[in-house]
């Protein structure tokens, strides 16, 4: 549905967006990841059309949007980064507005909007003017101008900024279900969105694509992926160290640190990423070790970010 | 064109939503009804006409027009709903035309609230009211071409105050060329026939002509052309900033 080629942005002197390629099918909820000013926005204006590229295009439906602008923005739903709309219209003349340009007329007019109005949770704003709104009912408005026409492509800016966590919820779920049958790109600084709504991830940063898959396979780049957490009493006299080095698929055994009592405990991380945790506690119940903790160490998704991000370098 | 008419009906709404619509209007009248009045000695003049009322046109547009269109492009920027406008299935052809429109007759509706004057020569006298409906059609043109160039300000900046300032000088320039003063100033250090090319390019010598109450083409096709001119240079420089 989406295929970006070679997409590269230049303000001036400065590349923004640098040969960034991607595909994004239906069905597939994209979360774009990356430190401020990485090139988010900037890739997701091209998208849209807002603005032309310096070099690339990118295929809506297998359509140039440099080429057929106005038949790719029509399969387009977009939600700005500023969720900019006109203050000064209520929401209900902005909605029709919106349903207007969007080739709704009469009756259907009416229903689509009365319909995005109460999908948004907008009823009891929809005669107020925009300006008096709080942040998250103005989020709101722009999503559901984004989603009115039920385009098949949804193009969401940071859906979530400025919602209160129940708020948060509500958009999540919708952006799943919604996802089911679309394709949606979204940006997000918040690590949790992309486990709850994202299929896949792409990581970007200084204008380069740094990562491309899913959460998991974002996570098996960590090192500490399936790494596993152990506390053993007497360990020194045990021996627990070599008898884990000695283990098949075990890399290598950190220790982290010493008590007085004499608990250890260690980082064991698997060879080729493997999960051992099986491996370790039939050890540990052979050897009658006496345990303190035996768990797998969950990676974060926020680790791997920073490690992705920090090095720059390109996948 | 078919969202010609969508946003063209938003913005016009959009003035009559806000406080500024109705201060503009009764500056408007307020300011013409003084001009006309003190300044223009309409009674004292004992002549059924309105050329008391006219003579002031340029210089209040001066001021009222861009203060209005000022936000036009500007306001869009600034507020970020540019990116929305934009990203609907819109072209900058028919956004900048409806915008222009809008605002333009907004002017025309502030014009023709000033009726009353027309009422009242014809009550005191009988004025040539054919004189007076071409006046009345350079007025508005000529407030078209001071929008026209309000408009292509505003989208050069996404500051309003930098849209007004301009716009002021570049009409300010563009009314003083064509006054006899000014002309008559010129000659002292040109030939006169480039200093009559120039007085050719101002909104006052055509203005005037169209009080005579002669609908010479030439006129219509001056304001028209520089209104055309100046919105294709308005497309031009938004469809600029894509690629900025």
């Amino acid at each position: 549905m989406i295929e970006v080629q070679n997409l590269v942005k230049d303000f001036g002197e400065n590349r923004a967006v640098d040969h960034v390629s991607f595909h994004v099918s239906k069905g597939e909820v994209l979360g774009f990841l990356g430190p401020n000013g990485a090139g988010k926005s900037t890739t997701m204006k091209m998208i849209t059309g807002f603005l032309a590229s310096s070099e690339g295009d990118v295929l809506i439906d297998g359509k140039s949007v440099k080429e057929h602008p106005l038949d790719t923005k029509s399969l387009i739903g977009y939600l700005p980064e500023t969720s900019a709309s006109y203050h000064d219209m209520t929401v209900r003349d902005f909605l029709e507005f919106i349903a207007e340009v969007r080739g709704y007329e009469g009756s259907n007019l009416i229903n689509i909007v009365s319909d995005t109005v109460k999908k948004c949770y907008l009823v009891e704003v929809e005669h107020q003017t925009i300006d008096t709104l709080s942040k998250g009912y103005r989020q709101r408005v722009g999503f559901a101008q984004a989603i009115l026409h039920d385009p098949p492509i949804l193009i969401l800016d940071e859906p979530t900024d400025g919602l209160d966590p129940n708020q948060k919820h509500e958009m999540r779920t919708l952006i799943r279900e919604m996802g089911k049958t679309k394709c949606i790109i979204l940006s997000t600084h918040i690590l949790e969105e992309v486990d709850e709504v994202c299929s896949r991830v792409i990581v970007i940063a200084k204008g380069k694509v740094v990562a491309d898959g899913s959460p998991d396979d974002l996570r098996k780049n960590s090192e500490s992926y399936n790494r596993i957490h152990l506390s053993v009493h007497k360990a020194q006299e045990l021996g627990v160290s070599e008898k884990l080095s000695a283990l098949s698929n075990v890399e290598k055994v950190e220790l982290i640190s010493t008590n007085d009592n004499g608990l250890k405990e260690f980082y064991v991380y698997p060879s080729s990423k493997l999960n051992i945790l099986s491996d370790v506690s039939k050890l540990a119940q052979s050897e009658s070790w006496v345990l303190d903790s035996l768990s797998l160490d969950a990676v974060k998704l926020d680790t791997v970010f920073r490690q992705l991000t920090d090095k720059g370098d390109i996948q | 064109m078919k969202n010609f008419k969508s946003v063209y009906k938003r913005e016009l709404k959009g003035y009559f939503n806000s406080p500024v619509a109705y201060v503009f209007i009764i500056t408007f009248l307020i300011a013409t009804a003084g001009c006309t009045f003190y300044l223009g000695s309409f009674y004292e003049r004992m002549q059924a006409d309105l050329s008391a009322f006219f003579m002031w046109h340029p210089w209040l547009y001066l001021f009222l027009i861009p203060a209005i269109g000022m936000r036009i492009w500007a306001e869009e920027r600034k507020s970020g709903s540019i990116e929305l406008l934009f990203t609907l299935p819109i072209t900058v052809t028919e956004a900048v035309l409806a915008k222009f429109t809008a605002a333009w007759s907004f002017v025309g509706v502030a014009l023709i609230l000033t009726f009353p004057i027309v009422f009242t020569v014809n009550y005191l006298g009988s004025p040539d009211n054919g004189i007076i409906l071409a006046s009345y059609l350079g007025s508005f043109l000529m407030a078209g071409a001071y929008m026209a160039i309000t408009c292509v300000t505003s989208a050069l900046t996404k500051n309003q105050v930098i849209s007004f300032v301009m716009s002021v000088i570049i009409c300010f320039i563009l009314v003083l060329t064509g006054l006899g003063v000014f002309t008559q100033h010129l000659v002292n250090y040109m030939p006169v026939a480039v200093a009559d090319f120039i007085s050719m390019f101002s909104f006052t010598t055509h203005f005037n002509s169209l009080q005579r109450g002669v609908i010479d083409s030439r006129d219509i096709i001056f304001f028209v052309s520089m209104i055309a001119s100046l919105l294709v240079a308005n497309v031009l420089i938004l469809e600029h900033k894509k690629h900025e």
